[in-house]
């Protein structure tokens, strides 16, 4: 059981050639640059654009196979769609707006799950208001509860953060995150985003340019060198899913257990034994050939090298393996001349604490 | 009012009255279909759009007689109304009200169609996916989104028609009681020797009507605005 699309469509500067599979639960990220084809893609899926030939499947129901004749009408496909810019209907008030999908829903939500929906976005003091008065976060919320509140099968968000300053995101990820613990339905969220991505999402798809580079689970994404182009120079990094062992309240830490390493990172408030993501800059991690001793960074992991990346320009990424656990470093080509380093090389990284970002994870027994 | 007013003054009013609800009322329908027509692209656009706003550049003498051509008890149309529904504009009121209907049908289409091109057609996408159809859609979302425009438009009409004369005249003649409104009767009374106190009141009267239905309108439409949520 998935979400199942390949489709070929041609605008008239704009082809697109896409096929991937996503999981059917939890979150799967559409990522790609702006322009690359995402918010064509979910269109597709919702119904709204007609490709020119292809197959849409979800959970075994086929939605689109224009080859087999079939195309469910978009108000059929039980698919919510939250826009990036919500599209509240103005002349309704909010508890209208919530009205409106679950009024024609075939099949609605059960009254006290509409309500723990509604509650889960803290959208009980916006009722009489119109969406004039609202603001672009508060928006959002009640999109994405219009959305939901009509049961559907699928979710698909399109960059529902893009249109918020970055105060707005913050207030508004907190929703996403429960959302993705709670709500029963698979999640296609379209961003060209990769803080957003790595903090959501469990599964993948790089689209460029109207084909899909590569698909997969987030982490495995992530470390592949050869996408890094693609998943940001810059931002480029490994997500590591670990568990949290202890903390130390005597200095503030958290200690995280990421395979068979110990990390150590600023105090998260997350208890103990839940699951927490990391996600940990290239640009951030320094190599050794040597265990360094006095030194103010708190991780020091032995690991092999296991890939060298080289382009042109003054970086080289490298990809090392410590017990099981892929952590990327950017390094100069000068170092690695200096250090000769190579693939199977043993190599430390040294992974500064402040440097490590930590989102809460989803919980194990939700993952497959 | 009837103090104010001879008898066959206040007539003239409530004729004006009648012919320009029935004409605008008659012709709300048939606008908000052109309108939507004429929102979306399809061959011969321009035409029909031309058609539509024929009424206003041409003059209305004119449409009065191209009215004639076509419901006049000879021609073809106005014969076969006649024998199988009984229906003549001929010189009748009703005949006013088709002239005035179509002479301020440009009026309508043109301020309801603004209103729908204002429409995020966004929304109906977002409605589309929460499961209503075209209907719905147009009941739910449309409808209510241009009511301002369409309430602008059905009284900028109603002032216009209560000053339709040329078209009016040529077609269904000058009858009192019968189709001679406001305009008409101005008219009459400044050709008849010793009518000037009475032209002058219905002049009164015209002005204050026409004033009022402008201010109404832009009244209403700022109403419905804010009913709207913009």
């Amino acid at each position: 059981m998935s979400i199942e699309v390949s489709f070929r469509h041609a605008f008239a500067d704009f082809a697109l050639d896409v096929a991937f599979r996503a999981p059917e639960d939890g979150v799967t990220a559409l990522f790609g640059p702006s322009g690359c084809g995402k918010t064509t893609i979910i269109n597709v899926i919702a119904g709204l654009v007609r490709p020119a030939s292809g197959q849409v499947r979800i959970g075994g129901q086929t939605l689109l196979d224009t080859a087999g004749g079939i195309d469910v009408a978009a108000r059929r496909r039980r698919i919510g769609y939250v826009f990036q810019d919500a599209r509240l209907f103005p002349h309704m008030s909010v508890a209208r707006n919530l009205a409106f999908g679950a009024r024609r829903a075939a099949s609605p939500l059960p009254g006290p799950e509409a309500e723990r929906i509604v509650s889960l976005l803290g959208l009980e003091n916006l009722q009489a208001r119109l969406p004039l008065n609202l603001s672009g976060g508060e928006r959002q919320r009640v999109a994405l509860g219009r959305a939901l509140l009509a049961n559907p099968s699928l979710l698909l968000l399109d960059e529902p953060l893009a249109a918020l300053d970055s105060s707005r995101k913050d207030n508004i990820l907190p929703y996403l995150e429960r959302l993705r613990d709670e709500a029963r339905i698979p999640i296609l969220y379209v961003s060209h985003s990769i803080d957003e991505v790595t903090r959501l999402a469990n599964a993948m798809v790089v689209v460029n340019d109207g084909t899909v580079a590569a698909s997969g689970a987030v982490d495995e994404i992530m470390s592949r060198l050869d996408l890094f182009p693609l998943t940001g120079r810059f931002e480029a990094g490994a997500v590591l899913e670990g568990l949290v062992s202890r903390h130390l309240p005597d200095v503030s830490m958290t200690e995280i257990a990421v395979g068979a390493s110990r990390l150590l990172v600023p105090r998260t408030q997350a208890p103990e034994g839940s699951r927490v993501r990391l996600r940990v800059r290239a640009r951030d991690v320094m190599l050794a050939t040597a265990p360094p001793t006095s030194i103010s960074a708190n991780n020091v992991i032995e690991g092999t090298v296991q890939a060298v990346r080289e382009d042109a320009g003054p970086y080289v990424d490298v990809r090392i393996d410590c017990a099981g656990v892929a952590l990327l470093a950017r390094i100069t080509k000068l170092s690695r001349f200096r250090l000769s380093i190579g693939e199977g090389r043993k190599v430390w990284a040294l992974v500064k604490s402040v440097s490590v970002e930590r989102t809460p994870a989803r919980a194990e027994s939700e993952r497959r | 009012m009837t103090a104010l007013l001879a008898p066959a003054e206040f007539e003239a009013l409530l004729l004006s009255l009648k012919v320009s609800l029935v004409a605008v009322g008659c012709a709300l329908p048939v606008a908000v279909a052109l309108a939507l027509l004429l929102s979306r692209s399809f061959p011969g656009r321009a035409i029909l759009d031309a058609l539509v706003h024929l009424p206003i550049v041409l003059p209305p003498v004119v449409m009065g007689y191209l009215l004639l051509l076509t419901f006049g008890l000879k021609a073809p149309l106005g014969a076969w109304l006649d024998a199988t529904f009984g229906i003549r504009f001929m010189f009748s009121w009703t005949g006013a009200a088709l002239a005035a209907g179509l002479i301020t049908l440009p009026f309508q289409v043109r301020a309801i169609r603004l209103a729908l091109e204002a429409i995020d057609p966004g929304l109906m996408q977002a409605a589309e996916t929460l499961g209503a159809g075209p209907l719905d859609r147009f009941a739910s979302i449309t409808l209510p989104l241009a009511a301002p425009g369409i309430l602008a438009g059905a009284i900028t009409a109603f002032a216009a028609s209560l000053g339709e004369f040329g078209a009016i005249i040529t077609f269904v003649s000058n009858i009192p009681g019968e189709t001679r409104t406001l305009p008409l009767a101005i008219y009459t009374a400044i050709q008849t020797p010793g009518g000037e106190a009475a032209a002058a009141r219905l002049v009164v009267l015209a002005m204050a009507l026409a004033f009022a239905g402008l201010i109404l309108s832009e009244f209403a439409a700022a109403r419905l605005k804010r009913l709207a949520g913009r």
